[in-house]
């Protein structure tokens, strides 16, 4: 694993982490993104991409986008960081690489708004119908702001308690017991 | 067979060249010319644990292309753990799962463990080693009852469902649920196997290699399941790669990947287990590897049981929970659950909730881009078993 990452830096400016024995992590620039990838996928056996997703960043407005790639002969898993920008949102696809990573690639264009020009179906809906607000993975996406103003309060939802709803209801017709007359009464 | 239905059916190839006609890869479909039909097949669908829909084009009962749809069973369960704490998040993760929660119970719990460097109890390791076995094998019991009952012979359904309700039953002994345990809590286990446990389960597996051998009998050697499943969706070798493939989809077409042994998890090192493998990668060779695979786990679950130490403890010294933060980093732990590998990816900045968690499903890409590619010129009565023989959870698409 030494070997091949002093192999990719021979090539290309990267940080590497060691998270375990059979996972790593590397961080590296987005113009490299490409040639990293397909130096993976023909030279290394990198051949397994067992997804892509992103992270977001909202305080430092940035996107972190994870490529995890796995080898079969090494046993290995590695995560490729990059950073993108979140104003801008782009990001070159990668369907010509690995044919089924439009549908992460779908899956980012609308849970995050990251857009990926070129890749098939990208503009498709997902899990999500008729969508206006912003996408919903995006951390600054307020859920229960939205669920207020899209949903409402069932009616007849109020609390009572129980000893004056006792009163009120049950013993409403309530009927005193007669008085019983007695000689000593007049 | 007979001679007739070989002649009528095998042999019989329509000539793609003249009709319909191709434009890049793909079929013009003119819905107006009254040559195509177009349906939707779903959302509710015999075999299938969830809600996903298929949106055919046929032509006469051929099916010409398709489309998966979901959204069905969208529940959010990834925004919704950016809102929990890492202790009120092992509640959620359950749910991605109905059939087989465990794998995801576990992935996020040593997800949560390596994280903030908490080492776990052997005995603890033994324990979730059992479960995790446990759900495959009450998994695959389910699955098999959809593989046949998509074919129209619904008996082994009610055979293997009703034995599945045998393992449930042990399942709520060790942790008061049947369906979601929320057993496998970051740090250990929640309880310790209650007192008879292993005889019972012992007693269990024996029943179970009885009730499977009456499902050889009469699921594998009947002529009609054969001709079915035989060269229905064909999964070559080099489509493994480019789509993604894994569990017994990939294994059934040569590739040797399972994660147990790539990179052994838990005990999964110290027990005595072969890599399957099988050549042919259609329904009929799938159904017959996780008919192995099966008896694999009621194998390990035999090892396991002899193996686990009856003393020690079963739960890590862990921090307060309420107040737990876990220092900043990202992890992807991944285990094989009865469709491949399953994941959870895992970050985190250092405060008391997850910045983001991924679960990542093997039936992620095998319903959606291999299902699409798969589905084209089979026929529609067809569509159900293929369905069920990439062991389909729609639960794991939309998480």
């Amino acid at each position: 694993m030494k070997q091949l990452l002093n192999r990719i830096k021979d090539k290309i400016e990267i940080e590497f982490l060691k998270q375990r024995d059979d996972l790593y992590f590397i961080n590296v620039e987005e113009k490299h993104i490409i040639f990293l990838l397909s130096y993976l996928k023909e030279q290394e056996e990198f051949t397994h991409l067992s997804f892509l997703q992103a992270v977001d960043y909202n305080e430092y407005n940035m996107f972190q986008l994870t490529y995890m790639l796995y080898n079969y002969e090494t046993k290995v898993n590695l995560g490729i960081k990059v950073i993108i920008d979140r104003e801008k949102s782009e990001m070159t696809s990668i369907h010509k690489l690995w044919p089924h990573a439009w549908q992460f690639q779908r899956e980012l264009h609308e849970l995050y708004g990251i857009n990926f020009p070129g890749s098939p179906r990208v503009n498709e809906s997902f899990v999500l119908e008729g969508w206006e607000e912003i996408p919903p993975m995006r951390r600054d996406f307020d859920t229960k702001k939205y669920s207020e103003k899209t949903f409402y309060q069932r009616p007849g939802r109020y609390t009572k308690n129980p000893k004056d709803y006792m009163k009120e209801k049950l013993y409403k017709n309530f009927v005193e017991p007669p008085k019983i007359r007695r000689k000593d009464d007049e | 067979m007979s001679k007739i239905s070989e002649s009528k059916y095998k042999n019989f190839k329509a000539d793609r060249e003249k009709f319909p006609k191709m434009e890049n890869g793909k079929p013009v479909i003119d819905l107006d010319s009254h040559k195509f039909t177009k349906i939707w097949q779903g959302p509710q669908h015999p075999g299938v644990t969830g809600n996903m829909s298929m949106e055919i084009t046929l032509n006469g009962d051929e099916i010409v292309d398709a489309k998966t749809h979901v959204g069905y069973l969208h529940r959010g369960f990834e925004k919704l753990l950016e809102r929990r704490k890492y202790i009120q998040g092992f509640t959620i993760v359950c749910r991605i799962c109905v059939p087989e929660p465990d794998t995801n119970e576990y992935c996020y719990s040593a997800a949560v463990e390596e994280l903030s460097g908490i080492e776990i109890p052997e005995k603890a390791k033994w324990i979730r080693t059992l479960n995790l076995e446990m759900s495959r094998i009450a998994s695959f019991l389910m699955w098999i009852g959809g593989q046949a009952g998509s074919l129209g012979m619904g008996i082994i359904g009610q055979w293997t469902v009703s034995m599945r309700d045998f393992w449930l039953d042990l399942f709520e002994e060790i942790s008061g649920g049947r369906i979601y345990h929320m057993y496998i809590i970051p740090g250990g286990v929640r309880k310790d196997l209650p007192k008879g446990f292993k005889d019972r389960a012992r007693n269990l597996v024996t029943k179970t290699r009885k009730l499977l051998s009456d499902v050889e009998r009469t699921f594998f050697n009947n002529s009609i399941i054969k001709s079915r499943l035989k060269g229905l969706g064909i999964i070559t070798p080099e489509m493994v790669d480019e789509y993604g493939i894994v569990g017994p989809n990939a294994r059934g077409s040569g590739k040797e990947y399972d994660v147990r042994q790539n990179t052994p998890y838990l005990k999964y090192n110290e027990l005595d287990l072969n890599m399957l493998t099988a050549t042919g990668g259609d329904a009929y060779t799938r159904a017959e590897l996780r008919y192995q695979e099966m008896h694999q786990s009621l194998d390990l679950i035999t090892q396991i049981l002899d193996k686990i130490p009856e003393d020690g403890d079963i739960q890590a010294k862990i921090p307060n929970v309420i107040n737990w933060k876990i220092p900043a980093g990202q992890t992807y732990i991944k285990a094989e659950s009865t469709r491949g590998e399953h994941g959870f990816y895992v970050v985190s900045d250092g405060s008391k909730f997850p910045r983001r968690v991924f679960n990542r499903g093997a039936s992620y890409t095998h319903a959606i881009s291999v299902l699409e590619k798969l589905a084209v010129n089979t026929s529609i009565s067809d569509l159900a078993g293929l369905m069920v023989s990439l062991h389909t959870c729609p639960p794991e698409i939309e998480r």
